[in-house]
């Protein structure tokens, strides 16, 4: 509802190209330009995979192209173990951060959460507009990493200490290039709570009239709960960064401790750290990242669903009450990722126990899902596909967290493949379909245009059958006692591995060349796609009650809310649904019966 | 072919006693009528100043919280935590920002009552938030005398993990405070077009009042940790 005393945008109409395209104030713009970096970001993070997946399967192969990158890193195109440990790092600071952070939570969320709760903008356009920048300045940042003498860091996504804290004599990058991740990374959080300020302000004052928080699409409500996650979590990393720096720069002791010997020389300088404090501070706001990453994708995914199903979920209460319960339970569990970190073994038994509750709104949600769409005629299309593959990753992904989360196993398994496998799928794959799912959906309302369908379609296939082929051997390989962060395996019980390692590397060029063809189809479809109607695929909530495309203040008059946000199944003079803004009084088709 | 029998919506009953409402659920089936019951329809809600104000001093508890925690792990179990003695300008300082505290809500209750226009020339608000500013970079100023204090000490940032804390939270509070001023600039230039909000100025106040009182916090931490 508004505050008759603020109104929603405090903005007029951009006027010149700078302000209408590059330091714009518009969610919108702001959103599609979130959008544009995380898929520069993850075809980055992609080409890094190829680099790493090549190097593990031909560990002698010459990766074209690898040597003007670093001469010192791949000398004639071969990778060193050094090196193969910074494109590591690097591509997973690149997927987690700049992709599955900013594209289904920035990216979409800023251009959809204002419309689908009725307000002209975000309520802090400034601040929005600075939220972007920072994040862009953030991954420039990690990008000139990669261009520092000794290049990018090699102590992984995970930074941990003391490696990552005591400069140059840890290795190569550990110098300019892990102060540049600090950086990058501080900054990145200072840009995602702006956006959370604005994110939570948004949903909770800048409703239209009739949006109670009960009729807000799971969209938009998965933004909000993430926004509340991201703000705590990015609060707590961002002090840990700081701290990183100064260990590098300012000569203190945060994460060093005394008598450390590196390289055969003794540290010094540096006394009295505690290298577990970087992990507590890092997996504090580390296990919750997984939620900003997949919650957000839970609320496109299920809206997508709904839409093509025709009918709302079997409960839409206990879906939103799950999602809120998993944002809760997120900080609770995550020294499960420390379990071989030397804590004390009741710590965690402490973390393994809620690490199992967490299991039980997922179990909830994922019932949700198959339960609505049991029975249901749902409408195929690359969306719908893209969704029902997040449900079968969240699953596949899901399962192998049962085994992670008992320590006695996770000790076993914790430095194997498996638990690559387990996060790819859970996480990454999983997020990644989910922001395609959003990406097929919202594609018309976003650039007024549709995506190709038959391309839409052989992408998903492509990728769905890839990402399997991938990840799921790497379970077998995790069980098989193939430890993890090896650049190459020449131990006797590991050799007979290597060609699983070879059918996953080619599995990982196959799905990296359905990516191609999705960008394709994207470029393609900005400029030669079909136009779009404003309501292409018959949705109820508010983004489709607009123009497409949507104009500068989004409606031409504020909209007032009549429905709960999935009223399918209906009889109405638009069909089978009745669009949240419409005053029409309907009834359901089972008042027919 | 077998005949499918279909559920009527659920109704439950009202608090009225005789009167029967569907229910609503989110996402139901059980459409609103048009002319029907409009949930939680308000005509007012908070002003987006004051819960994006909430939000940013949750986020800054949430650092400050993280520093916290740090300072303990930090302290348990190091063998080089040497205690040193807080420079005594401290306490003189605590006095100017909680002072500080007092002239804005002087300000506030000025800018109130020539909001209601009981009198549009009453009081001087802009001495009193200039008095505000004023008290904020003496606040700074006399960190800045601790700081010196504690060089001539010898006492530098790398010296021992004390001084490093020391350093950590009178820096970034004293940032925080720098965004106060820049906040209390922004109320002033509004104030002077006759163009400010009463939500920017409770939000303004309540920030500047959270500074203090965490000032207040960290020179307990600093005074019984380090």
């Amino acid at each position: 509802m508004h505050d008759v005393h603020a109104p929603a945008a405090h903005h007029g109409p951009p006027t010149t190209f700078i302000s209408k395209h590059v330091f714009s104030l518009d969610h919108k713009v702001i959103g599609k330009q979130y959008y544009a970096m995380a898929l520069v970001a993850a075809f980055i993070g992609m080409f890094l995979s190829w680099a790493m997946r090549i190097h593990l399967a031909w560990t002698n192969a010459a990766i074209p192209g690898l040597q003007i990158l670093s001469p010192n890193g791949a000398p004639g195109g071969v990778m060193t173990p050094e090196y193969y440990l910074q494109i590591l790092t690097m591509h997973g600071t690149m997927m987690v951060f700049f992709v599955l952070t900013t594209a289904p939570f920035a990216a979409f969320g800023n251009y959809f959460l204002p419309i689908q709760v009725g307000a002209e903008d975000m309520p802090f356009p400034h601040f929005n507009m600075m939220s972007f920048w920072v994040t862009f300045v953030a991954f420039l940042t990690l990008c000139a990493a990669f261009f520092v003498p000794q290049g990018p860091p090699l102590s992984g996504w995970t930074a941990y200490a003391p490696l990552s804290a005591i400069g140059p004599v840890a290795g190569p990058g550990e110098g300019t290039g892990q102060i540049l991740w600090a950086a990058s990374i501080g900054l990145f959080c200072i840009g995602q709570l702006l956006g959370s300020l604005n994110f939570i302000s948004t949903t909770l004052d800048l409703r239209a009239k009739g949006m109670s928080l009960m009729r807000l699409p799971l969209s938009a409500w998965a933004w909000f709960i993430t926004s509340c996650i991201g703000l705590t979590a990015f609060a707590v990393l961002l002090p840990g960064c700081i701290l990183l720096i100064l260990d590098h720069v300012a000569g203190t002791s945060f994460f060093i401790p005394g008598g450390l010997v590196l390289n055969d020389q003794l540290q010094s300088a540096h006394s009295g750290g505690s290298t577990l404090l970087w992990q507590h501070l890092f997996w504090f706001f580390g296990h919750p990242e997984v939620y900003i990453a997949i919650v957000p994708a839970m609320g496109i995914v299920s809206h997508v669903l709904i839409t093509n199903m025709r009918r709302p979920m079997l409960s839409h209460r206990a879906l939103l009450y799950s999602m809120i319960a998993i944002g809760f339970l997120s900080y609770v569990v995550y020294g499960h990722h420390m379990f071989v970190s030397g804590m004390n073994p009741f710590s965690a038994l402490v973390f393994s126990f809620p690490t199992l509750v967490i299991t039980i709104p997922a179990t909830i949600i994922t019932l949700i899902w198959l339960g609505s769409l049991y029975g249901s005629q749902l409408r195929i299309n690359s969306a719908s596909l893209f969704a029902l593959g997040f449900v079968s990753m969240f699953i596949s992904g899901g399962i192998s967290g049962f085994f992670l989360a008992q320590p006695s196993l996770d000790i076993l398994l914790h430095a194997t493949y498996f638990v690559v496998g387990h996060f790819h799928l859970v996480m990454g794959v999983a997020a990644m379909f989910g922001i395609y799912a959003g990406t097929y959906f919202w594609f018309p309302k976003m650039f007024g245009r549709m995506m190709n369908e038959t391309w839409g379609k052989v992408h998903f296939w492509m990728s769905f059958v890839g990402a399997y082929c991938i990840f799921m051997p790497f379970h077998y390989l995790g069980i098989a006692a193939n430890v993890r962060r090896y650049s190459a395996f020449v131990d006797d019980y590991l050799q007979p591995l290597i060609p699983v390692h070879k059918f996953i590397t080619i599995a990982a060029l196959f799905t990296g060349f359905a990516q191609m063809i999705f960008l394709f189809n994207f470029l393609h479809s900005l400029w030669f796609g079909e136009k779009a109607s404003d309501n292409p695929w018959e949705g109820t909530s508010l983004e489709w009650s607009t123009k497409t495309p949507v104009p500068w203040n989004n409606f031409d008059t504020i909209p007032v809310v009549y429905h709960d946000p999935y009223q399918y199944g209906v009889e109405s003079s638009t069909g089978d649904y009745v669009m949240q803004a419409s005053p029409e009084q309907v009834k359901t088709l089972h008042d027919e019966a | 072919m077998a005949t499918t029998v279909h559920e009527q919506p659920k109704l439950k009953p009202s608090r009225e006693p005789g009167k029967w409402q569907p229910d609503l659920g989110g996402g139901g089936r059980i459409p609103v009528p048009a002319d029907g019951p409009m949930r939680s329809l308000k005509d007012f809600s908070e002003p987006p100043a004051s819960t994006a104000m909430w939000v940013l001093i949750a986020a800054i508890v949430m650092s400050f919280a993280a520093f916290t925690s740090a300072l303990v792990v930090r302290q348990g179990g190091a063998p080089d935590w040497r205690h040193l003695t807080l420079p005594p300008i401290l306490f003189l300082n605590t006095v100017v920002i909680l002072l500080s505290s007092v002239s804005l809500e002087i300000t506030r209750r000025q800018i109130g009552i020539r909001m209601s226009a009981r009198s549009v020339r009453s009081g001087k608000p802009a001495l009193w938030l200039g008095a505000t500013a004023f008290l904020g970079s003496l606040f700074i100023a006399g960190q800045y005398a601790a700081w010196l204090q504690l060089r001539a000490q010898g006492l530098y940032m790398s010296t021992s993990p004390n001084s490093s804390f020391f350093y950590l939270f009178t820096v970034l509070h004293a940032l925080h405070v720098l965004g106060g001023m820049i906040g209390l600039l922004y109320v002033g230039v509004k104030l002077e077009r006759m163009t400010l909000r009463r939500s920017t100025l409770t939000a303004m106040c309540r920030y500047w009042h959270f500074i203090g009182i965490l000032w207040l916090y960290l020179l307990y931490i600093l005074w019984a940790r380090i």
